[in-house]
């Protein structure tokens, strides 16, 4: 992904395979988010291909496709800013997520059809079942901008895996977080993985729960890949030393 | 001790600044016809006190503002507006109130000269105008400042369907809804990608290129001179100007009606939260899966509507339309009445448009001020209550309990 002069991603080769939680790190301005917007479909990329593969098998290229289109093939984030919908509350905003997979037009919203009320009966139920999953249920009603900060977060996830996504892009989820936070959050993203069966891919600068929890890392500087493996590998390489530490 | 001192320093330097800067026009007076000059020096007084009351007030709300204003955020301090709100939703104040309202609209035209029923008609046709900017603006997020182009598509759809092919009024009244989808898709297209100012100054271009095509196209629109004789509606025959006008109105009462229930459902719909969505972050929204550019066309296409709907009801009522009725000072004033009234809020729109048609109306005297009143009452209450008379109260959705 060329900006003007900048390679800010320059020739990095991934595949992330379903079932599996990767992560991306990084020093900051390595081109990690940079790499989330070419993939979701902020940015389109100057050069490569994103190809994404559905349950059939079928292989999509995604290059220049929306970002709500590639929301509705599988593929959901989260912000390193986070973004909220401050004024709806946690629950709203979960709803918001459903919107990919529900149906209602002008015509369900003016005249509510028994197919309109059945569907929205559901996004309600459907929405406190995901708050439940990360535990926010108790802040169903709050607005989503008076949440502790922790909750924000998770609040964020939830969202995205409301629009029942095959890949959970997730940017720095535990930024901001103490240990315990962050220890939960390594446990909740576990679990996403084993019980809904969401495929993670993870931008991260905390390393302890880097370590603990992917099974793959790529390490990424100034653009480029400069390492890639299991986490005992990509700790012991020279290069990622150097790239965090200097020389 | 101190304070009022430096503030009586600070208004009076006010009051000599402006003393000077409208010297020429207050104290000078010249008399073209005789060549000479009368100096009113006594204007020197009245400006001079005017304005140090006037700026130390002014200075004084704005700090009131600042220090207090802004941590109190409208549901912590119930105000009047919040109180009235209350009352009015417990059942045994609602249901009278409502049942009182349809009384009173019904025998309304039978108490009233015509010429008042006309007056009313008028202003429920801007109410309706303003709910349909509502859409755009409150719902959608999206500054449009050329509405009344679509105002003008309903409008000349009635006078021209009719001019050629002698298409009657209801024929012509889905038409005009139809028409104004089709120009509301048209300003959607070009303005996608667009965000405040630069929708705002397009959607102005829009509206003044359609009132010029209008003039200038005159072999088919017959520009400046208008159409004229265009038939009021009929009631299975053709009615007097008296019937006519009452039937006007309750027409107009129907379209208000139905104008508020479309737009309730709306609120609480899919297609609502997603256009809220989109108001609060267009990235994140997008990446919940919400079609950006369905979501901006819809929201154009369906505020237009509402406007080609009053637009033919407008030509049947005046019978005479031109170009000149749909300037950007129409738009204007149809902006005004919406965020006078509380952007995105049903009930602080129709008393914005109200007040917007109905104060002119009444208070004749003040005719030659009616823009400046408009411009003022907008400056301040852009600056102190931005959210508008009646603020919009945002409904959520509940679990354990139902909607609030």
């Amino acid at each position: 992904m060329v900006f003007g002069g900048l390679r800010a991603v320059d020739h990095v080769n991934m595949h992330i395979d379903e079932g599996e939680i990767v992560a991306l790190i990084g020093p900051n301005g390595a081109g990690k988010t940079t790499l989330f917007n070419c993939v979701t479909g902020v940015y389109t990329p100057t050069d490569g291909d994103i190809k994404v593969s559905a349950d059939g098998g079928e292989v999509t290229r995604t290059n220049g496709m929306k970002p709500n289109r590639i929301t509705e093939l599988g593929l959901a984030r989260t912000f390193q800013n986070i973004r909220l919908f401050s004024t709806m509350t946690a629950l709203e905003n979960v709803m918001i997520g459903r919107h990919p997979k529900l149906s209602a037009g002008i015509f369900g919203a003016i005249f509510r059809d028994s197919k309109t009320r059945e569907e929205e009966e559901k996004v309600i139920e459907d929405s406190l079942v995901i708050l439940k999953k990360l535990g926010l249920e108790k802040h169903a009603n709050e607005a989503a901008s008076s949440l502790p900060y922790g909750a924000q977060r998770l609040l964020e996830i939830a969202r995205a895996m409301a629009t029942e996504p095959q890949l959970l892009l997730l940017d720095e989820p535990a930024a901001g977080m103490n240990p315990q936070e962050t220890r939960r959050l390594d446990d909740t993203i576990t679990r996403i993985r084993d019980e809904e069966g969401i495929t993670i891919l993870l931008i991260e600068h905390d390393m302890s729960l880097v370590m603990s929890l992917s099974e793959r890392i790529y390490v990424l500087d100034y653009g480029k890949l400069i390492a890639e493996g299991n986490p005992t590998e990509v700790k012991a390489n020279p290069a990622v030393v150097k790239a965090y530490l200097g020389e | 001790m101190n304070k009022i001192l430096n503030e009586a320093k600070k208004s009076a330097l006010n009051a000599l600044w402006i003393i000077v800067l409208t010297f020429p026009i207050m104290v000078i007076k010249v008399n073209t016809i005789n060549a000479t000059v009368r100096w009113r020096w006594m204007n020197i007084l009245w400006v001079g006190f005017g304005s140090f009351v006037l700026s130390w007030m002014w200075r004084y709300f704005l700090d009131r503002r600042e220090s207090g204003g802004s941590s109190k955020s409208d549901d912590e301090k119930p105000g009047r507006i919040v109180k009235i709100r209350k009352t009015l939703a417990e059942r045994r104040v609602r249901v009278p109130t409502l049942v009182s309202l349809a009384v009173l609209v019904v025998v309304f035209p039978f108490l009233v000269s015509f010429y008042q029923v006309g007056i009313m008609t008028s202003a429920l046709m801007f109410v309706i105008l303003g709910l349909g900017l509502n859409i755009v603006i409150g719902y959608g997020g999206l500054l449009h400042l050329g509405y009344a182009a679509f105002y003008a598509v309903g409008a000349y759809n009635y006078g021209l369907l009719y001019l050629y092919w002698g298409v009657p009024f209801w024929a012509a009244l889905p038409l005009g809804a139809v028409s104004g989808m089709v120009f509301g898709l048209l300003i959607g297209f070009p303005v996608l990608r667009l965000r405040g100012d630069y929708l705002a100054i397009v959607t102005l271009a829009f509206g003044e290129i359609v009132r010029l095509l209008l003039e200038n196209l005159s072999g088919f629109t017959k520009g400046p001179e208008g159409i004229a004789q265009i038939p009021r509606p009929g009631f299975f025959s053709k009615l007097s100007l008296q019937g006519a006008t009452i039937y006007l109105f309750y027409i107009a009462i129907v379209l208000v009606l139905l104008t508020i229930f479309v737009m309730r459902r709306l609120e609480d719909s899919r297609i609502g939260r997603a256009l809220e969505a989109m108001r609060e972050d267009e990235i994140a929204a997008q990446s919940m899966g919400i079609d950006l550019t369905k979501a901006k066309l819809t929201t154009f296409a369906l505020g237009a509507v509402w406007a080609g709907l009053v637009g033919v009801i407008l030509a049947g009522k005046t019978t005479y339309i031109n170009p000149g009725s749909f300037t950007l000072m129409e738009s204007v004033m149809i902006l005004v009445a919406v965020v006078l009234g509380g952007t995105g809020s049903i009930p602080g729109v129709i008393l914005g448009a109200f007040l917007v048609t109905l104060i002119p109306e009444y208070f004749r005297a003040l005719q030659d001020y009616r823009m400046l009143m408009f411009g003022v009452a907008l400056v301040v209450m852009s600056i102190f209550r931005p959210q508008g008379i009646i603020p919009k109260v945002r409904k959520h959705y509940r679990v354990g309990g139902g909607e609030s």
